[in-house]
């Protein structure tokens, strides 16, 4: 938690409940989906949440490289999650950390939960998610941008898989946290849902929750990921409205 | 490949035992496996343990050594936790860079005890923005017989419950007990078809569909969890499974507790 020796905490809820950017406790930031928004790649997509900007490109199903990472009853998941070196306000530096490693690996198998692999044997299916700009809640902005990508390239999976956080804020929980409620709140608990099945195949959590409001936080977090759900499919369906418009709807 | 059979052969036959109910090694559903501590396992660090988690076995050690604070955090003593798995903890190590296994396990018990505030880091300053205490947890991996994230908080905990503070050999003041405060145990859970499982041995492990492991502390809150592998839990497992860790982690408190 980031209270040890700070400095000046800032007023996270102000007297009539409002947040720190004037958003309720269960309102989600901003949030707007482009899907096939790069060339070279079988799907992408563009995520922009708040103030975060994040890229996400799919390969595959293709060669397996690493030859001997290749399996013969299934496609293997490749995800890298990467934050750009100027993302944070404190230069990162470049490659990957020990928490962007961690990162990658919890969405890759989250998002293999829903992917067909049986399908795809001796094959790799990459998902590649660079966080070009950050502000809490990156790795749920990377997750929903690689479930529109995959779908953008049209890889066969049981459904999209929306994501978000709950923390707590101020005693109180708080939808959507921005970095003042991450870098100050008690808790933060990053989740990932299918829709389809109404299960979780993302659960992280870190700080102080009673078992209460740890249920109640994942019902709020269920909330929000259906609402993001109705997004990631209107950016799908803006995209395919266009490739059979030839490219020039609107 | 035989590899690949004798795999999908051990997974169905998993798989059916859960279905009644039933595990490989005999345990019911939530049973974990027999736990022992050795604190003090090794006298050349400032605090050590030894778990022994049915076969897995895990010895950590606790280094205290006078370092910076960061300067996020110039009041406070720095927490390093760190995870190695050795190569004669199974056949399936690697030669190379930490394995991802080892990044995410440190990084799941560092969670749990930071989170938990198990240790007092601000009592771990000595002068605000240049010195303070760095307290090194160093977890070795001896044997990996599954479920290696309970096994190594649990190591962890003991250790820093058998640790003091060298402040002697750095002529900073009085030797003395480390400051711990809480008491943060996770407990793993694997899905195998319908049922849930506890504690997971290897096999379990390399043929579930998803894990999930829960921080609890003393006081009656989750401090931490992460779920791991390809799955998924509904909302009402996952309140089922805080339920049955608070009973679990209850459970092991009281036997690390009459440790001392």
């Amino acid at each position: 938690m980031g209270s040890v020796g700070a400095k000046d905490i800032p007023e996270l809820l102000d007297a009539n409940g409002k947040r720190i950017d004037g958003r309720d406790l269960n309102e989600l930031r901003p949030l707007k989906i482009e899907a096939g928004v790069l060339q070279r790649a079988t799907g992408s997509a563009f995520v922009e949440w708040g103030e975060n900007k994040v890229m996400a490109a799919v390969y595959g199903p293709r060669e397996v490289h690493p030859r001997h990472m290749q399996e013969n009853t299934k496609a293997v998941v490749q995800c890298r999650y990467n934050m750009a070196s100027f993302s944070v306000d404190e230069r990162k530096r470049p490659g990957l950390d020990r928490r962007s490693q961690e990162i990658s690996k919890v969405i890759g198998e989250a998002l293999e939960s829903v992917l067909f692999v049986e399908e795809y044997p001796r094959t790799s299916i990459g998902i590649y998610i660079e966080v070009l700009q950050a502000n809490a809640g990156t790795r749920c902005a990377g997750l929903v941008a690689a479930s529109v990508a995959l779908a953008d390239a049209g890889i066969p999976m049981s459904d999209l898989v929306p994501a978000v956080a709950v923390g707590k804020v101020a005693g109180k929980l708080a939808l959507d946290l921005r970095k003042e409620e991450d870098n100050y709140g008690e808790a933060d608990v990053p989740m990932a849902l299918v829709p389809k099945s109404g299960r979780l195949v993302l659960l992280q959590m870190e700080g102080h929750m009673t078992r209460d409001e740890l249920k109640t936080a994942i019902d709020m977090g269920v909330q929000g990921c259906h609402k993001i759900y109705e997004i990631q499919k209107e950016a799908l369906r803006k995209r395919y409205s266009i490739a059979h418009d030839g490219g020039d709807a609107q | 490949m035989s590899n690949e059979v004798s795999t999908e052969i051990l997974a169905t036959h998993v798989l059916d035992l859960a279905k009644s109910g039933k595990r490989l090694d005999g345990r019911a559903l939530d049973e974990m496996r027999h736990l022992h501590i050795t604190p003090g396992y090794v006298t050349s660090a400032d605090g050590s343990a030894l778990v022994e988690l049915g076969d897995t076995k895990v010895l950590a050690g606790i280094k205290l050594e006078p370092g910076t604070p960061f300067p996020d955090t110039p009041n406070a003593g720095v927490l390093t936790t760190n995870a190695e798995i050795v190569p004669i903890a199974s056949p399936e190590y690697e030669p190379g860079p930490p394995s991802i296994q080892s990044v995410e396990l440190s990084r799941v018990v560092d969670r749990a005890i930071r989170a938990a505030e198990a240790i007092d880091l601000k009592g771990l300053c000595v002068t605000p923005g240049e010195k303070c205490w760095t307290c090194f947890v160093d977890l070795h991996i001896l044997d990996d017989s599954g479920n290696l994230t309970d096994a190594a908080l649990i190591a962890a905990m003991a250790a820093l419950r058998n640790a003091k503070l060298p402040a002697e050999r750095f002529e900073l003041g009085e030797t003395k007990p480390l400051d711990v405060r809480h008491f943060p145990i996770e407990t793993t859970f694997v899905r195998i078809g319908d049922a849930i499982v506890v504690d997971p041995s290897s096999a379990e492990e390399g043929t579930c569909q998803g894990r999930l492991t829960i921080a609890t502390d003393e006081e009656g809150n989750v401090v931490a969890m992460q779920k791991a592998k390809v799955g998924a839990f509904s909302p009402q497992d996952v309140a089922e499974l805080v339920e049955r860790a608070f009973v679990h982690g209850n459970k092991v408190r009281a036997a690390l507790g009459q440790l001392g």
